[in-house]
């Protein structure tokens, strides 16, 4: 009865243990919006959304930052999805995982999910704003920069996505005298799209917080014009954030509020790209 | 696409009659010699023999004994499998189906199959069976052509007024004749069947040995199954397999009528297995 009541009691701390350290990782994150919130709350107001920044912190907005994001983004997804898609079709479907080469391709595309920001954007630096594409630092180079480092995440989740269409519906198709592109086009890539749908959705939220390789590429913090092509120039939420950040606050213009309403935006975005994933995944999932 | 296949007619070839054979009836399928590995372990080994036309042929024979992989031959399904590898010849109508010029989905078209576990595409009803004549460009009423291929598997009453419905809220049986229904759609030659009862209850095994033998009378049939009662039931041939126990690899062990195979058959390992001393 004793050793019993020892190992209950064991279990029992174990149990506070673990608590203790999921208390730890929850109670900073809510510390941490709780405290945004406390200070942006007031700031983000409809004139922050819709104003440009401003050296006097009263008329300051994210609107630059906002529709820079937006672009970017766009051009992001422009990017990231037939070329994620074709890319994990071609993984999935048609090569050969015998052959030294596509298990050197898949080994890297895991490799490459797992690299720093920063050096994607030394990568955009070199290849799109400068060097043989020479872009400039605009819209088309900071968005095909984000893509290039979230479209591992894209193969990634594009493969599950196909692998989980069972072999017996391409089976079925096959043998009906459908090609292979056909059973591919019509049968498995249909039932794929909500988990691809979902993987591009959550590449994005992913995107969308980038700031470092945003700076490398040369997006500019104070602008106070939206862009109006893929070859303007722009700024992006995170990148507006920082500017107001490490500017010098006195008496006269506070930039922290700003910066605390522009997380707490940046969070909305966030939150809803990522319910909309949830929602996707949930409703049309197909079920085997 | 100039497949040879797609010019020869189904009467093009009559199959000169085998020895030991009762009744010489025309062959559709002509294997000689057909050894099947899968790297280089073969699955089954050696086997010789005819499939006739409008008859039902079944294979059977003990787990193992290489009967799935022998269908899947047929079709050139195995194609699908990197690793897979035939040797010997099998011939459709006259037609090496392994020669270079023969495109495998030029003979999948001819030759349909059914698989052990319904495998209904996540569609409705109609776009199941529309999406073989749409794939392969059939021109034509397709509401006409649905009918009648739901018809023709004796399902169409069951789900006339659910047409548009997913095909996953159907039972086990139903989605069975779907998936046959959905073969017949293509107009094959030749339905093949690898155990497409396991996976049933006994009312919807029956269903489908009835549509089987109605499906005869246009089209030739082969099974494979692991119930012995079926084939004495449905088929007109048997091919019995078995695995040598040295090596595991499938051979041919008898090839008859079915009556012949399971009352008298030659062989004392075919007569072991279907009195259900082994197996």
């Amino acid at each position: 009865m004793k050793a019993s009541r020892t190992q209950a009691a064991k279990d029992l701390a174990f149990r506070l243990a673990l608590l203790a350290c999921l208390a730890i990782a929850i109670g900073l994150l809510v510390l941490l919006l709780v405290d945004v919130a406390l200070d942006g709350t007031g700031t983000l107001t409809w004139d922050f959304v819709n104003n440009f920044t401003s050296i006097s912190a009263d008329k300051a907005g994210i609107q630059a930052g906002l529709w820079g994001t937006i672009w970017l983004m766009g051009v992001c997804a422009f990017f990231i999805v037939p070329v994620g898609v074709a890319t994990a079709i071609y993984l999935e479907e048609y090569a050969d995982p015998t052959k030294w080469w596509n298990r050197l391709i898949e080994l890297n595309i895991q490799n490459l999910a797992a690299v720093p920001s920063i050096v994607y954007g030394i990568l955009g630096l070199a290849f799109l704003v400068r060097g043989p594409l020479h872009l400039g630092n605009v819209v088309l180079a900071g968005g095909l920069t984000l893509g290039l480092l979230v479209l591992p995440m894209v193969i990634i989740a594009g493969r599950e996505a196909l692998r989980a269409v069972p072999s017996s519906i391409r089976e079925g198709s096959m043998a009906l005298g459908a090609t292979q592109w056909q059973t591919i086009w019509r049968q498995v890539l249909p039932a794929a799209v909500p988990g691809i749908a979902t993987g591009v959705i959550l590449a994005l939220s992913r995107a969308i917080g980038e700031t470092a390789p945003l700076i490398v590429v040369g997006a500019v913090a104070v602008i106070a014009f939206n862009p109006e092509g893929l070859d303007s120039q722009f700024t992006a939420m995170p990148i507006q954030i920082f500017d107001w950040i490490s500017r010098a606050s006195n008496d006269i213009n506070d930039y922290r509020p700003l910066a605390a309403a522009g997380i707490l935006l940046l969070m909305i975005l966030l939150l809803a790209m990522n319910s909309v994933a949830i929602w996707l995944r949930n409703r049309y999932e197909q079920k085997w | 696409m100039a497949s040879p296949l797609t010019t020869i007619k189904p009467t093009a070839k009559e199959a000169p009659p085998r020895d030991g054979q009762s009744k010489p009836r025309e062959a559709i399928f002509q294997l000689d010699n057909v050894t099947v590995s899968y790297g280089d372990k073969p699955a089954v080994h050696d086997v010789t023999f005819d499939i006739a036309r409008n008859e039902i042929t079944a294979l059977i024979g003990p787990s193992g004994c290489g009967k799935s992989t022998l269908i899947r031959c047929l079709n050139r399904m195995n194609d699908l499998i990197s690793s897979a590898r035939v040797e010997g010849t099998v011939a459709f109508h006259g037609q090496d189906l392994y020669s270079s010029e023969v495109d495998a989905v030029e003979v999948r078209k001819r030759i349909g199959m059914v698989f052990q576990k319904p495998n209904p595409f996540p569609k409705s009803i109609y776009d199941n069976i529309a999406f073989g004549p749409r794939v392969l460009g059939v021109k034509g009423d397709m509401d006409e052509i649905v009918e009648r291929a739901l018809r023709h598997a004796a399902v169409w009453d069951e789900v006339k007024d659910r047409l548009k419905t997913n095909a996953f809220g159907m039972s086990g049986g139903q989605q069975q004749r779907l998936c046959i229904a959905r073969c017949l759609a293509v107009e094959p030659d030749v339905i093949l069947m690898d155990e497409p009862c396991s996976a049933l209850d006994p009312i919807s095994t029956g269903k489908i040995e009835d549509l089987m033998i109605d499906l005869k009378r246009d089209y030739s049939i082969v099974i494979v199954t692991h119930n012995m009662q079926q084939a004495a039931r449905v088929s007109d041939k048997t091919a019995f397999f078995t695995v040598t126990p040295d090596d595991r690899v499938g051979t041919l062990v008898e090839f008859d009528d079915t009556e012949t195979v399971f009352t008298n058959p030659t062989d004392p390992r075919t007569e072991a297995y279907v009195t259900g001393k082994v197996g």
